[in-house]
């Protein structure tokens, strides 16, 4: 097997980790404690993105995107993914659920956002659906040619800095021989439509990459709006969803290696009872540790890349990948804490934001509860008689 | 006017240095390698030259073994429009780069050529200055703003007094100071073209020179390891110590 990057890879590469620690690193502490990033700055760092060919690198390059396949852009998550969600997310990468853009929709919708002109949320998880998605309880009613929406969506990461929604409805029911089964429809909503309330949120962590609550109460959408096709809402989901948990792992490689890099400084020259702390067993095993579990998350997320572009990543694989990587950067991170002592607790330092922006890596892209249930599931299958 | 510019292959800026254990040399096997940064200050002067109009090609030049294509390939992933490798596995000393450099400024025919003022390998600062001197060509060295004027360039250069300004008449060699510009990020769409562009390979003997060293390396040594400080409780203490111990005054 070959494991060399190409050329391309490795300037890519190069590139954006001059760019992520010379334009997103100086401004972390004030998007800490802004919990955002103040929009004249955010422009400013999104104009530097475009010029470089850094914005839409995920779509295709015939749109205006960078047309990189799914390998050359986990190597790019990694490194974006160094950095604070909340700038990281200004270095663009659209939702490939709007490649599903069709007539007006692709002016009105896809190009502004490959051009950074629009930014978009992605609207699903309600008070009381999550991982079980299918709960949703959106009502979508037809209306003539309209479809009268009501509804309440949480945890809407970036509704407040999205300018237009992908909105997920239940817009009736089927029978089936199983029983009667919800039909969901998505839609193209812009944000400023009557009707349309977000809140934004207080989060522990990810601050600039911020959840919010969005209301809709008698939201009139037309049916140009319709995202994909009405009734089949979900059908469009699932490429995006497993690219979703891959780049999820590339995002925790990144910002675990910096933890590391951090973290293996700091115990090589802080000294204690005359040695360096790294020296005592306590603390070098937990540092091999942390490394060979981040080796480890860096080659399962290569690998499913890897396969993503082949056409053969299995959901287990993805699974499995997300699973191991959002709990390897919470250990990681925790550990890192252990490391620094006293110092890590502080908020001056970024050891413990670290540590909190790691927690949401194992709840968002499915619960690990969800990934194991997903592993076993497909681990049974072959052998149930 | 076409601008080369001289990119060195180097040991990367990131990475301690160790020596090898022979001691001939530092240790380079699986180390990361990259472009000179005085060098890539040089190769974005060179597009900003070209960006202004004031330019019309830029070449990218590197001399040694076959993986400095990929130095070159950098300084087109930034934008230069072509390369040029002047291949050899032979060891390259100053006075040697400076000749092989002008015979390939002899086919070229730039009316300007840009080099860092030293690579950070061996930081010898001697190949611009030699190469002015076989071309017979101005100098600006350790240029920290480059403008070019009606009947020639104004080179501002970095001086032990300050800022020197100086007038050179083309064509003229440039060496760069680290203030001189802050190098472009390769861009994506750059990164992309880079392959596409075309990279001729020459032999020192296509060019006449015979590049063997002049120099012999007798052995490399690490730097003495730095010895922690001392307090003293008195100038005359310290005058003494200067003096009997360190024996620098």
């Amino acid at each position: 097997m070959d494991f060399e990057l190409s050329f391309e890879q490795q300037e890519l590469v190069t590139a954006l980790k001059r760019f992520v620690e010379t334009e997103l690193y100086p401004h972390e502490d004030l998007v800490e404690r802004e919990r955002g990033v103040p929009p004249d700055l955010a422009a400013e760092i999104k104009k530097k993105a475009i010029d470089n060919g850094f914005y839409a690198m995920n779509m295709p390059e015939e749109l205006g995107g960078g047309g990189l396949d799914a390998l050359t852009l986990s190597l790019a998550e990694k490194e974006i993914g160094k950095a604070g969600s909340g700038l990281g997310i200004l270095i663009g990468r659209p939702t490939r659920i709007l490649l599903a853009c069709k007539d007006d929709q692709i002016e009105e919708y896809l190009m502004p956002s490959i051009r950074g002109e629009r930014k978009n949320c992605f609207a699903l998880t309600e008070p009381g659906a999550g991982s079980d998605a299918r709960a949703i309880t959106t009502r979508a009613v037809k209306d003539g040619d309209d479809f009268i929406v009501n509804g309440t969506k949480l945890y809407i990461s970036a509704a407040d800095i999205s300018d237009f929604i992908i909105l997920n409805t239940v817009s009736g029911v089927e029978e089936t021989p199983r029983g009667p089964r919800k039909l969901f429809t998505t839609f193209l909503l812009d944000k400023n439509t009557p009707g349309v309330t977000v809140t934004p949120m207080l989060s522990i962590c990810t601050h600039g990459y911020n959840p919010n609550t969005i209301y809709l109460e008698d939201v009139r959408i037309p049916k140009s709006k319709i995202l994909g096709e009405e009734g089949k809402g979900f059908s469009i989901a699932n490429e995006w969803l497993y690219a979703g948990r891959v780049m999820l792992s590339a995002h925790c490689v990144g910002r675990g290696e910096r933890v590391m890099e951090m973290t293996a400084d700091w115990a090589a020259n802080r000294k204690a009872f005359g040695k360096a702390i790294g020296d005592f067993q306590g603390t070098g095993f937990k540092l091999a540790d942390m490394a060979t579990e981040l080796r480890l998350a860096d080659l399962m997320t290569l690998n499913c890349a890897w396969k993503m572009d082949q056409g053969t990543l299995t959901r287990q694989e993805a699974s499995m990948c997300n699973v191991f990587a959002s709990e390897m950067i919470f250990r990681l991170t925790d550990n890192a804490m252990q490391i620094f002592g006293g110092m890590s607790m502080m908020e001056d330092f970024p050891i413990q934001r670290y540590w909190r922006d790691a927690r949401v890596e194992r709840i968002w892209e499915g619960t690990s509860e969800i990934h194991r249930d997903i592993i076993a599931r497909d681990i049974l299958k072959p052998y149930r008689k | 006017m076409k601008v080369l510019v001289a990119v060195k292959r180097v040991i990367d800026y990131n990475v301690k240095i160790r020596v090898k254990a022979d001691r001939t040399g530092v240790e380079t096997a699986n180390v990361k390698m990259s472009m000179n940064p005085f060098d890539e200050i040089g190769v974005e002067e060179a597009l900003r030259l070209r960006e202004a109009g004031k330019a019309t090609e830029v070449i990218a030049v590197s001399l040694g073994a076959q993986q400095c294509q990929e130095t070159i390939r950098t300084a087109l992933a930034m934008g230069a429009d072509r390369g040029i490798l002047v291949q050899t596995d032979v060891e390259l000393q100053p006075l040697a780069v400076a000749k092989l450099l002008k015979a390939v400024i002899d086919k070229e025919q730039p009316g300007l050529v840009i080099l860092g003022k030293q690579a950070i390998d061996d930081d010898s600062n001697q190949t611009g200055q030699m190469l002015a001197a076989l071309l017979g060509w101005s100098q600006g060295t350790f240029a920290s703003k480059l403008a070019i004027t009606d009947d020639g360039l104004e080179v501002t250069r970095e001086v032990d007094g300050g800022l020197e300004t100086v007038k050179l008449k083309t064509p003229a060699v440039i060496t760069t100071d680290l203030r001189l510009n802050e190098p472009r990020y390769a861009s994506l769409p750059n990164i992309m073209k880079a392959k596409k562009k075309p990279i001729d390979v020459i032999a020192p003997d296509a060019l006449g020179v015979d590049p063997a060293p002049r120099l012999k390396v007798l052995k490399v040594e690490e730097p003495a390891k730095r010895q922690g400080g001392k307090k003293v409780a008195s100038v005359q203490e310290l005058v003494d110590k200067l003096q009997n111990e360190a024996r620098v005054i």
